[in-house]
């Protein structure tokens, strides 16, 4: 029986009609095989549209759907799902897209509306060759993962736990908390960050349902939505933390000191270590580099002064395999390595520090106990605070970093207030960004405070001197770009508020979890705008930083974002699996094996009884890398099968004479 | 503009004497290419109006039959374009792509087909810069490249 097939052509408003003649388009598609119904309307998604639709299936006995609108990565489910109403089997639709592919891109109407009809030809044809399929439904395993304990990734373990689901935090280093225990206050309100930050540490450590892993990574992941497994890598600590009663002593005894990460280079720490008193969890830590005893086979220091016997050198690395249903990726930001910017100085002249390293000298328990001193253990009288360093740059990055101009800000407020006001602070800056609530308020608090801020991108910093003032102060050398002349201004002191970037194993990750990177190497989200904690690959949420730049309300908002989408599929407790898996016809398998090897899923199997290929549909995703190589035309995708790509085809090309031209060319 | 379309319409040939328009079917992945392609559109970056989409979940599921499909039905070239390496949904589906379309860029030629005529890119979810230039690149390299010669493909 010939199928009938309802066709919507959609205005969206002037989005589509303004440039395709939809009307036309739609009469056109009236004169196509098969099909029964053709209407144009303004707004397909809209509720009469969907009813149009719902109204002709049930009316006109429609065995077939074809809307022609956006994108069918928008609004696909919308029409499927409409189908559905109607009684129709949601695969038993196509849509394509005249928007987003033709509209908006096509700059001639007389083009854009032939391109139109064209591809609405090709979903017309196609459509006739699609087959009913079946969701499959799968329960969801109530448990989840959460990778990387920054605040973003503390704040989704915290929310997905008090909901009574289980959470694995599997966090890199030694403790949790991320960047933010480096800082002494925070923007704009200059919350103590310990403060606003331990009790949530604590709060993690002390919840039942938050299983926390420390020196941890996730090195394997396997599954699909609803039942991943990960293979979680443990790194030895070589301090039993269950004995460990974070007394220090082993700190104070141990003989060996190297430069300190967490104070980002400016003190030293022991070999055996521990970020801050508050760490979660606070045992200290062995680093093997570093270790006399882990390196060497002498010392033990630590070990012979623990009142514990906590100290445990034969620990050795282990792996666990955890069962979850949905993951969230909270792995967080780099800052960018001024280094290689060597018009700024950086590493060349000590008084050049980072932002990092800034926080750490206004840390109460940071180097320098908290007061802003040079290396020579003075207070500057004046200090310069660069902008966008890496931001906003085309050598750089081109994104703007959304934190730097209001930790300057911070930092201004700072040196004013504990050096005194006879501190000079000079902002250099190109754009002052204080979007939040509370930033714009903030930033006219401190420049009240008397802070100099001068618009323009320093061209360098240096030592070389032109006059008997400058002397010994390093100058910063810019054009200040709103009275269009040269500055050299001197200071003590230089801070660079470098940009913040894509973790440097980001793709790495990535590739474990399966999801994408954007152009700016922070993953990708599903959508910039509607989709912007999930991503591509179904179960799998982000939180924070590892989105792109944010502020720390920015991170936990965006965390408890992911930590809800998680949580609505842990709740619901099963998802629909898509059908549109692959299927080996056991009649025309010839027992190649060709397929076997190249299922990056394992998912095909050899049947010895019957000398067939078999797929395990569970396991399949519908790549089609086996049904593409097939030499036989046994292996099918379903929904993207021979016939239904041959029909598209042909649609398509019926239809080329609309836009060339030559004569005397045969079509098919 | 009405008119335009009105005249179009009535026009069941095309004009004659106009210069030549290449038809390119592009099989693209709905992971990278297709979503760069979103992207160009929302950006509203114009385009060649030659090309035509089809939509694949990846490019690993080209068959080269497919491919061929299209340049005997009348297109004078074929685009595949995915995810760049390493980063394929489907962890390596655009290397097997690779494969394929490098093999089948080989034969053609002996069958009469400038292997011109095919071109494998990978265009991830978020160039659609990159994607817009793309296609613009390619349909002038096909206009230069002028008309297929449908006729002599029968050998295949
Ligand atoms: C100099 C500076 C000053 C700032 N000052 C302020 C301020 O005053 N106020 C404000 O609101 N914001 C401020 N910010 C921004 C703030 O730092 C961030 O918003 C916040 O730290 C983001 O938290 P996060 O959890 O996303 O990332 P992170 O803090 O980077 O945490 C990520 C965590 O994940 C772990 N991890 C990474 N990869 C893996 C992996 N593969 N497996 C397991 N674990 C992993 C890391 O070890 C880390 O613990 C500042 C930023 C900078 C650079
Ligand atoms: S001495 Fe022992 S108990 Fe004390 S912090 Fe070190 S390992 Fe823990
Ligand atoms: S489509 Fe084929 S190759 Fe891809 S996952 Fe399924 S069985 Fe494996
Ligand atoms: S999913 Fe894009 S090439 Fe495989």
């Amino acid at each position: 029986m010939p199928s009938r097939i309802g066709v919507y052509v959609c205005h969206c408003g002037t989005n589509i009609a303004g440039r395709v003649d939809s009307e036309g388009v739609a009469r056109f598609a009236a004169g196509l095989k098969n099909v029964a119904v053709a209407r144009d309307y303004k707004f397909m998604c809209s509720d009469p549209g969907q009813d149009m639709i719902i109204k002709d299936i049930r009316e006109m006995g429609l065995t077939r759907v074809v809307v022609a609108s956006c994108s069918p990565r928008l609004h696909e489910k919308t029409f499927q799902k409409a189908c559905q109403r109607g009684g129709l089997n949601p695969f038993l639709f196509q849509m394509t897209c005249i928007r987003e592919h033709c509209s908006w891109v096509v700059a001639d109407p007389v083009e854009a509306t032939a391109k139109a009809k064209t591809l609405v030809a090709g979903a017309v044809s196609r459509v006739n060759e699609h087959e009913e399929l079946y969701s499959r439904v799968e329960a969801v395993h109530p448990d989840v993962l959460v990778v990387g304990g920054g605040i973003a990734g503390i704040q989704a373990a915290l929310d997905i736990a008090r909901s009574g689901h289980k959470v694995h935090l599997v966090e890199r280093g030694p403790s949790i908390g991320g960047h933010m225990t480096q800082f002494d206050k925070t923007f704009p309100t200059l919350d103590c960050a310990a403060c606003i930050s331990t009790p949530k540490m604590v709060a993690v450590a002390q919840e039942p349902n938050i299983n926390l892993m420390t020196m941890s990574e996730a090195v394997e992941v396997k599954g699909y939505v609803g039942n991943y497994t990960a293979r979680i890598r443990t790194r030895p600590r070589y301090i039993n933390e269950d004995r460990c009663t974070g007394c220090g002593l082993c700190m104070e005894k141990c003989p060996k000191s190297v430069p300190s990460e967490f104070e980002e280079g400016l003190a030293k720490r022991k070999a055996v270590h521990r970020n801050s008193p508050q760490s979660v969890p606070n045992t200290p830590v062995i680093d093997p580099a570093s270790c006399i005893y882990l390196v060497k086979g002498k010392c033990g220091a630590c070990k012979q002064n623990c009142p514990s016997e906590a100290i445990d050198f034969e620990q050795q690395e282990s792996f666990l395999d955890v069962q979850v249903g949905t993951i969230v990726l909270a792995t967080g930001f780099d800052i960018l390595d001024p280094t290689a910017l060597t018009q700024y100085g950086f590493g060349r002249y000590p008084e050049v520090y980072t932002g990092l390293q800034f926080e750490r000298l206004n840390n109460a328990v940071g180097p320098t106990g908290g007061k802003i001193l040079m290396k020579n253990g003075q207070a500057p009288e004046s200090v310069a605070i660069i902008h966008c360093v890496g931001s906003r740059d085309k050598n750089q990055h081109e994104y703007c970093s959304r934190v730097c101009c209001m930790y300057a800000l911070k930092y201004d407020h700072l040196i004013k207030d504990k050096i005194g006001h006879q501190a000079r602070v000079f902002n250099f800056y190109i754009d002052m960004r204080c979007f939040g609530k509370g930033y714009e308020e903030f930033y006219r608090r401190v420049q009240e405070e008397g802070v100099t801020f001068i618009r323009g991108r320093p061209s360098e910093v240096t030592d070389q001197t032109l006059s008997a003032e400058e002397d010994g102060k390093l100058i910063v050398v810019a054009e200040d770009t709103l009275l269009g002349r040269p500055v050299r201004v001197s200071v003590d002191m230089v801070v660079l508020c470098t940009a913040m970037q894509a973790r440097r194993d980001a793709s790495e990750v990535a590739r474990i979890f399966g999801i994408s990177q954007g152009q700016d190497g922070f993953f990708l989200e599903e959508h910039p705008k509607l989709g912007p904690v999930s991503t591509a690959t179904d179960g799998i949420f982000l939180a924070g930083t590892c989105q792109g730049p944010k502020d720390i309300p920015d991170a936990v908002a965006h965390a408890s974002g992911g930590a809800g989408q998680a949580l609505s599929l842990a709740a619901r407790g099963e998802v629909s699996i898509s059908p549109t898996v692959s299927w080996i016809n056991p009649d025309i398998c010839v027992g190649c094996k060709m397929c076997v090897d190249l299922c990056a899923y394992s998912a095909i199997e050899f049947d010895e009884r019957r000398k067939v290929c078999v797929i395990n549909e569970a396991m399949c995703k519908g790549c089609g890398s086996c049904a593409g190589h097939c030499p036989s035309g046994a292996a099918q995708v379903r929904h993207f099968n021979e016939k239904q790509i041959f029909a598209e085809l042909e649609g398509l090309s019926q239809n080329v004479p609309l836009v060339r031209q030559p004569a005397g060319v045969d079509h098919l | 503009m009405q008119e335009l379309i009105a005249t179009l319409e009535t026009q069941s040939d095309p004009l004659p004497g106009a210069a030549f328009e290449p038809a390119i079917v592009a099989f693209v992945c709905n992971w990278c290419t297709y979503t760069a392609a979103d992207l160009a559109g929302t950006s509203r970056m114009v385009q060649s109006p030659n090309v035509r989409l089809v939509r694949m979940m990846c490019t690993g599921m080209v068959d080269p039959k497919y491919i061929i499909k299209a340049l005997l039905g009348g297109a004078d070239a074929v685009l595949v374009s995915g995810c760049h390496p390493g980063d394929c949904h489907y962890i390596n589906g655009n290397y097997k792509a690779r494969r394929r379309v490098k093999l089948l860029m080989e034969i053609l030629p002996r069958f009469g087909i400038d292997s011109r005529r095919i071109k494998l890119t990978w265009v991830g979810a978020s160039e659609g810069n990159e994607f817009a230039a793309t296609v613009n690149r390619f349909a002038a390299e096909i206009k230069e490249l002028g008309p297929i010669d449908t006729r002599r493909l029968p050998l295949l």
